[in-house]
């Protein structure tokens, strides 16, 4: 599998960041060559494999539903670039 | 020509779990605005989530209410978009090994017959903040106090074929979930939500294209949007027009849908499993615990309901209609000694007044607690049905306890024989003329003929006297003039 400038273009507006020309091209050929190592993983034989979660075989610790966390709005608004009446503020989203 | 309707459903169903799916924050409704948004739920770096025991077994729960598989092995994904109300810019979420796996659900049907409806499974996932677009100069104001909130999404199969049949699922599942403890059902808090997948078909034909209508919070909104697609659909075919795959947003306040400006990628999610959680992973003797620790399930209720109430099962199916009813009839059933005056008074009266009113029957202004004595009056014939319903409209506004109105309005009724003798005795003497006609009718006709006494009486003892003893007493001394 390999991809080119016009699936550069489409991942990089899908993860909003912009990618101008000349690092399209560039990017391209870096993804293509993890894209190679991917390919030789894939040439192995896993039909008979259980896929792996992680190589550990541990699995999800839960926790109780108590409550931890307690308001700490001030601290983290203090932060953020713009608040309102408790709001965080973005540029305006509305589809 | 005739189209066939094919309806999906996705239900959001939240979890009524003490706090959030990967984090320690409250999930407590009406909190100011980001005062239960910690760390994790606002995607600091460095923090990793931690799933949360109670959104597990909450989502067990309700596979195996549903007959379902459970998946012992289940895992959580990334379902990449950005979005404001979504700060990590992905929702953690299961695609490809969800905890509940496919299950049914009957629904029945305003003809009477029962219908399967194919469950395809059921994840787990966190759901979204909130965002407000008025006027915050120019700008969206974000609450993420909803952010991390636990949900089970419900996905049904294209089983249902009307507005009607999508109706009764959803309610079905709503019932479910309340009853058996998952979900708090207030639909207005956005407890419960549904997307619809809709397409039309001519009979017999492969399926159309579908669209999808996004984020439906009341049943009567589903309907009305359903209708609205389907008519849509059916319009745009017969004029030759193809459907569209699209993604479309009903507007309750306009009963209007359009479609959402759909950009090329819109649906390009990138899942990928999730490396910050581990696979979730449970034994069938957990789940077999849970399924013995189930509470009633609504038709195990329905069923009891006929049983140990004796009602009819059109009864049983209005008062089990929702978990509030069901709860508001059972409290007043037992309390009051009789079954049947409950119901009748639950499904008639009280429900008549809370339609009127548009109130829920939660927020009933006589409580359960109060019409049980009201309806304990009428069972120990202190007062008559009729009078009662003046008490209850009464006891509605706000006047207090039904005895207390009963005191203050004089509305006792007369039960005392010796009184009620009186009083017919009073009729009889002065009405000679009526008791001649009556001596010398036919004996046949003398039963339609006391309705008049009755009157009488009932007019004298300003309809206080017990009516099944006026009739006694009278007949009794009519006959004794033959």
């Amino acid at each position: 599998m390999s991809i080119d400038r016009t699936d550069i273009e489409k991942l990089g507006e899908l993860a909003r960041i912009h990618i101008s020309d000349e690092n399209a091209q560039a990017s391209a050929k870096r993804i293509n060559e993890v894209l190679a190592l991917v390919d030789q993983l894939q040439a192995v034989d896993t039909s008979n494999i259980e896929p792996l979660a992680n190589p550990l075989g541990a699995r999800q610790r839960l926790r109780l539903d108590t409550v931890s966390e307690t308001n700490r709005r001030e601290a983290f608004q203090a932060i953020a670039p713009a608040t309102e009446d408790g709001l965080y503020l973005v540029p305006k989203v509305i589809e | 020509m005739t189209w066939e309707t094919v309806i999906g459903l996705e239900v959001h169903t939240q979890l009524a779990t003490k706090t959030k799916i990967f984090s320690g924050a409250s999930t407590e409704f009406g909190a100011a605005p980001n005062t239960q948004a910690c760390a994790i739920d606002l995607a600091m770096p460095g923090t990793l989530p931690v799933l949360n025991a109670e959104a597990v077994r909450m989502a067990v729960m309700f596979g195996v209410a549903i007959g379902a598989e459970i998946g012992l092995v289940s895992a959580f994904d990334r379902k990449n978009y950005f979005y404001p109300d979504s700060p990590k810019g992905y929702q953690t979420t299961q695609l490809a090994k969800p905890i509940v796996l496919a299950g049914e659900v009957d629904i029945q049907l305003d003809d009477g017959t029962t219908k399967t409806v194919r469950i395809h499974h059921a994840h787990l996932e966190e759901d979204a903040g909130k965002s407000l677009h008025e006027d915050f100069h120019g700008m969206s104001g974000i609450d993420l106090n909803r952010a991390g909130t636990p949900l089970i999404e419900i996905v049904s199969e294209p089983d249902m074929n009307s507005p009607e049949e999508a109706v009764a699922f959803a309610k079905k599942l709503h019932a479910l979930v309340v009853s058996i403890g998952i979900c708090d059902g207030e639909m207005a808090q956005g407890s419960m939500r549904f997307d619809v997948n809709v397409s039309v078909r001519k009979k017999g034909a492969e399926l159309g294209m579908r669209t999808e209508t996004k984020n439906l919070n009341s049943f009567r909104f589903m309907e009305r949007a359903i209708v609205q697609e389907v008519e849509r659909q059916i319009d745009l075919l017969e004029d030759g027009g193809k459907v569209k795959q699209e993604t479309r947003l009903y507007d309750g306040d306009t009963h209007t849908a359009r479609s959402m400006r759909s950009k090329e990628e819109a649906n390009d999610y990138r899942y990928f499993p999730c490396p910050d959680l581990l696979p979730v992973e449970i034994d069938q003797a957990y789940v077999d615990a849970v399924k013995a620790a189930l509470p009633e399930l609504p038709e195990a209720r329905h069923q009891r309901f006929i049983e140990s109430f004796d009602l009819s099962a059109y009864d049983a199916t209005v008062l089990c209609d929702d978990m509030a009813t069901a709860h508001y009839f059972e409290t007043v059933a037992s309390q009051c000694g009789d079954a049947k005056l409950a119901a009748n008074w639950v499904t008639g009266e009280l429900a008549a007044k809370l339609n009127s009113e548009e109130q829920a029957i939660q927020h009933s202004p006589v409580s359960a607690e109060q019409l049980a004595a009201l309806i304990a009056r009428i069972v120990d014939k202190t007062i008559s049905n009729k009078m009662a319903r003046e008490v209850f409209a009464a006891m509605w506004q706000g006047e207090g306890e039904p005895d207390t109105i009963i005191e203050a309005r004089g509305l006792k009724q007369v039960s005392d024989s010796g009184a009620i003798e009186a009083m017919v005795d009073e009729v009889i003497a002065n009405s000679a003329k009526q008791v001649e006609n009556y001596r010398n009718a036919d004996a046949a006709k003398r039963p339609k003929m006391l309705g008049y006494f009755v009157g009488q009486i009932m007019k004298a003892s300003k309809g206080q006297a017990n009516p099944q003893q006026v009739n006694e007493v009278l007949l009794k001394k009519l006959n004794e003039l033959l």
